[in-house]
Formats: C-alpha cells, structure tokens, sequence
C-alpha cells in the first residue's frame, strides 16, 4: 500500500467517524465542530485527487469562515433537549421510511451503470509544475465565464437582500444612533475649555471669631 | 541538503520511513527557532514598552534579564491545569491544541531565504490564509468549553474580529497576488528585485498598511485587544485557563505575530532581497550581508512596530473595531484591487514589467 492509499484511508475513516459523530452526538455544538472535522479530512481527500485550490478553499469558505458563523449561531441557543427527543419513538417509523426512500434514489443514480469506473477515463497525474489555480482561473474566465458571472450576481444580490432585510431605522426615541462623521471631525476645542486663571487668588477676610 | 540526509538515512531504514524523518527533522529545525524567537519576543516586549515608560522592564534573573522567558517557562510548566468543574473537559483541553496547531502548520511554507522552505507549494498564500482561518476555532471552543460568561463574551468579540478582519486581508493578499502573478512566496520576492524601490510597498501602499492593520486585529494585540479587556471582561477567553494550558493560547497569539511580520516582510518588503539591489556604491558596500539577515532585521522592525503599537494607542471600542473593518478597509481593498487591474493592465514599471495578471 502506497502512502497515498494509506493517507486516503485514513482521512477517509476520520471523515465517516466525524459524519456518524454530526448526526449522533447529543450536544449540537459537537455535532458542529464534528461537522468542520469532516470538512477538513474532505480537503485532505480533495488535496490527494490533486484539487489542491478546491481543497484548500474548502477550508478556508466552510471552515474559515461558515462553521464559525454556524456555532456562534448554536452557541448563544440555550437549546433544551428533552422537548426536541420527545417525539422520538412517534415520528421513528416515518424517519426509517424517508431514510429509506432516500438510500434507494440514491442507489438508483451512483450505481455502477452511471458511475462505474468503466465510464471514466483514468485521471491524469498532473505535473507538479501545474497550478491548479491557474487551471481553474482559465476555465471559468472563458468556457464558463456566463455560468460564473451569473453565479456572481446571484451572491451579489443574496448580499443586497439580507443587508435590506436587517436594515431598519428605529425611531430616534427607541435608540440611540451616533454620527460617526460628526464623531470624527470632532476637535479638541469642542471638547474642552481652556480655563485662564491667575496663579494666585487672594483669600477671603479671615472668618470672625476664629480663635 | 537534506537530500543528502534522506540518502544517509536510508541506508539504515527504509525509505519510507526516512522520508518521515527528513521531515520530522524540517519541522523541528523551523518550530525550535520560532519557539525560542516567542520566549524572547516576551522578553523583547517587556522590555520595549519598559523602556518606552521610563522603565527597566525585567531585569533580575539572569544578565539584564535575559533568563526571564525561561524562568516564565519554567513557572507555567509547574504551575496547575486548573479544569473548571462545569466545563466541558474534551473541548476544554482540546481548545488550546486548535489554537497553536495552525499557528505552528502556516511555517511548512514560509520561506526564510530563496529556497530555504520546508513545502515551497503553489498556492502558498492560499494555504496560509486557510490555515490560519481555523485558528479561530481554538478561541471559539475555549470560550465556550469554560462554560463562564466572561470567556464566552470574550470568544465572539475574538471571533467577531478575526473572522471580519480576514476578509480585509484577504483582499490585500489579491492584490500582492495580482502583481506577483503567483501565490507562490519565493516567487512573490523574487519578483520584487531591484532594490528598495522596486518592493510591492510602493505600489501597494494603502494594502501594506491595510494588511498590518489587519494582522494586529487578527492577533488580537493592542489596540484592537477587546477580547481581552481586562477592564470589562477579566482576560476574555482564556480566563479559567492555567498554567501549561493558557501558556499554550500565549504562544499561539506570539507565534502567530511573529508570522504575520514575515508574511509582511515577504509580500511588501522584498523578503530577504537586500534594500541595497541596483544602487551603485551601496550594493556592493552590503553585499556580504546574508539573506537571512534582511528578512530578520524586517521581521524584528515590524514586531517592534506591533510592540509600539500597544505602547501608545488606547483601546478601540468594539464598534470602532467593526467599522474601521467592515466600512472603511473592505471598500478601500476593493477599489485596490481595481487599481491594481490598471496598473498591471499599463505594466507600471518596475513592478508589473515581469510577472502580474495582465
């Protein structure tokens, strides 16, 4: 056994291991970094097939940057879990039959009549000069250049309509908004009085009958 | 040379396994030196913002102090891992692996002279800037495993930051990549030859200082250190971390400083290239400066910056924080990135004559 058949092997077990750990663990925000385990032994698999960019965006969109997102979201829940096991036994039959239905289309499509090996050329070992950042650049800049403009404008306007959802203006009286414009161009002499006072004051006429 | 060591090696044990040696031996020769840099950039600290106060700074153990670090090493090491009784014991032991483990992975691709690197990979800058993403994991965990309000509240805000902090310099890494045409880090400073002048700092001014910015912000260092305000949240994540443990987080934040000045170093100063390249009477004057040297001379000014930093700026209010991130350096990256499109696009001279986009 190569050391490449070894390393796939064991990202690949550690890749079950941390899916089955998603869907079995009890407290939701290990499910969630089970989740980002699973991520990065897909990167390491990605990075064997010699997808070296993808492998590595991988990391740094889903890990970097969505997972931590997603448990900061979890975290902050306060999620009891007795009221969402409740209905466990009740709704286990229906579940078994969706896993079911599930596991049979998906039979259906990855079986070997499609996705036999017979049906793919054998992949090419790239050179190590390769890079594949350049490789990708190039297709999508000019076979898919439509496909990834429009992939574009969707994100764009996915950014334009949450900023629009969240962007609400309360009435000045339920809070409190500051200027940050007026905040910085503030000046010193706005701030702060320079008061000139003699360096001496003469003292009152001593009080009468002091001793 | 290490070549040689393979052949050596393989003489006694099967290749295979002298291959895992040869690394093993890359990976200690780079992570001895860095551990040893952070025990001393403690000391470097201490001493600088002392003497910026009118102050010695340590100065008891060992000649002027010099034995201090070690003495802080030897005191954490001794002292307990206190494991906080409603914690969460896996993640909470496990928090201060994710922090220092990518702070360590980043170094496989660092180059510290032309050719001296332990993975001179392709997408060098990518890896990087993945890798260093998940450090933020160890943060995030730590705050919540300590099951404290004050660690938790500490974890967002870090987390918070570095995550909108990421992008801003993500952006500047486009537009270094924009001009060196590779995400490669040799090929990024060797594209910079011909002295002072032909350094990507000129043409990316505004990105040099973005990304500084952004490298004290991701660190976590003054003044952008809200997640360990001690005067609103005690010490923010690491709170209930003792000894070796919070040791840990201490080396990971400096390791990760001390990156952040070479990869400035590398994409803006011209790496170890000597400022001196092209100038007549000065080249020759300096020749016999090693390489290494120059990259160490840029490395140490820019962590004396951050130390200047923490030694002269208050503290950002959080939203200050977010709003010099989000408002003024993603918009200011984007339109670099324009006008980087243009200058390569002209090829400006010196910088995008070889290499660049266009």
């Amino acid at each position: 056994m190569g050391v490449e058949k070894f390393l796939f092997y064991v990202f690949v077990l550690i890749a079950v291991f941390a899916s089955l750990g998603v869907i079995g663990s009890r407290n939701p925000v290990r499910s969630a970094l089970f989740l980002v385990l699973a991520f990065v032994a897909t990167a390491g698999v990605w990075l064997l097939l010699q997808a070296e960019f993808l492998g590595i965006v991988l990391i740094l969109v889903y890990v970097g940057a969505v997972m931590v997102l997603f448990l900061f979201v979890i975290m902050m829940l306060d999620i009891n879990l007795t009221p969402l096991k409740e209905g466990f036994a009740r709704y286990l039959p229906i579940g078994i039959v969706v896993a079911l239905v599930v596991l049979a289309e998906m039979a259906m499509v990855l079986n070997p009549t499609f996705f036999g090996l017979q049906n793919f050329p054998s992949p090419v070992a790239l050179a190590v000069t390769d890079s594949n950042t350049k490789m990708l650049g190039q297709l999508l800049f000019t076979e898919y250049l439509f496909a990834f403009e429009l992939a574009a404008v969707l994100l764009l306007l996915s950014i334009v309509a949450a900023i629009v959802l969240t962007l609400r203006r309360r009435h000045q009286s339920e809070a409190l908004y500051q200027d940050v414009g007026v905040q910085v161009r503030v000046q010193a002499s706005d701030r702060l009085t320079m008061v000139k006072m003699a360096p001496t004051v003469k003292a009152n006429a001593p009080e009468q009958g002091a001793e | 040379m290490f070549e040689s060591l393979q052949l050596f090696l393989a003489q006694w044990v099967p290749d295979s396994i002298a291959t895992v040696l040869v690394i093993l031996v890359q990976a200690a020769m780079v992570i001895v030196p860095l551990m040893l840099a952070v025990a001393y950039l403690t000391y470097a600290e201490r001493k600088v913002i002392g003497y910026m106060q009118i102050r010695l700074g340590p100065n008891r153990v060992g000649p002027g102090g010099w034995l201090q670090p070690i003495a802080d090493a030897l005191k954490l090491l001794m002292k307990e891992v206190i494991i906080p009784s409603k914690s969460n014991v896996y993640l909470f032991v496990i928090a201060p692996v994710l922090a220092i483990a990518p702070a360590i992975a980043v170094w496989a691709v660092v180059p510290f002279a032309d050719g001296v690197v332990v993975a001179d990979i392709n997408a060098g800058l990518l890896y990087i800037l993945a890798i260093s993403s998940i450090g933020v994991y160890g943060v995030v965990v730590a705050g919540w495993a300590s099951n404290s309000k004050y660690a938790f509240l500490g974890a967002l805000r870090s987390s918070a930051q570095k995550v909108s902090y990421e992008i801003a310099m993500g952006f500047a890494l486009v537009t270094v990549i924009m001009t060196a045409g590779s995400m490669n880090l040799t090929e990024i400073v060797n594209g910079q030859q011909g002295g002072m002048l032909s350094w990507y700092w000129i043409p990316l001014l505004p990105m040099f200082v973005v990304y500084f910015i952004a490298g004290v912000a991701e660190t976590n260092r003054a003044p952008f250190d809200v997640a360990e305000g001690e005067s609103e949240i005690v010490a923010g994540f690491h709170v209930d971390y003792s000894g070796m443990t919070f040791a840990v987080f201490f080396l990971a934040e400096y390791a990760m400083m001390i990156l952040i000045s070479f990869l400035t170093a590398i994409m803006f100063m011209g790496g170890w290239l000597s400022p001196f390249e092209g100038i007549p009477g000065l080249e020759t004057l300096f020749s016999f400066v090693p390489a290494f040297v120059w990259i160490a001379l840029k490395v140490s000014f820019l962590l004396f910056v951050f130390l200047w930093f923490r030694a002269t700026f208050p503290r950002y209010r959080y939203d200050q924080i977010m709003r010099l991130g989000w408002k003024i350096f993603i918009p200011l990256t984007i339109l670099w990135v324009f006008v980087v499109g243009v200058m390569a696009y002209f090829k400006v001279a010196p910088w995008f004559v070889n290499g660049g986009v266009a």
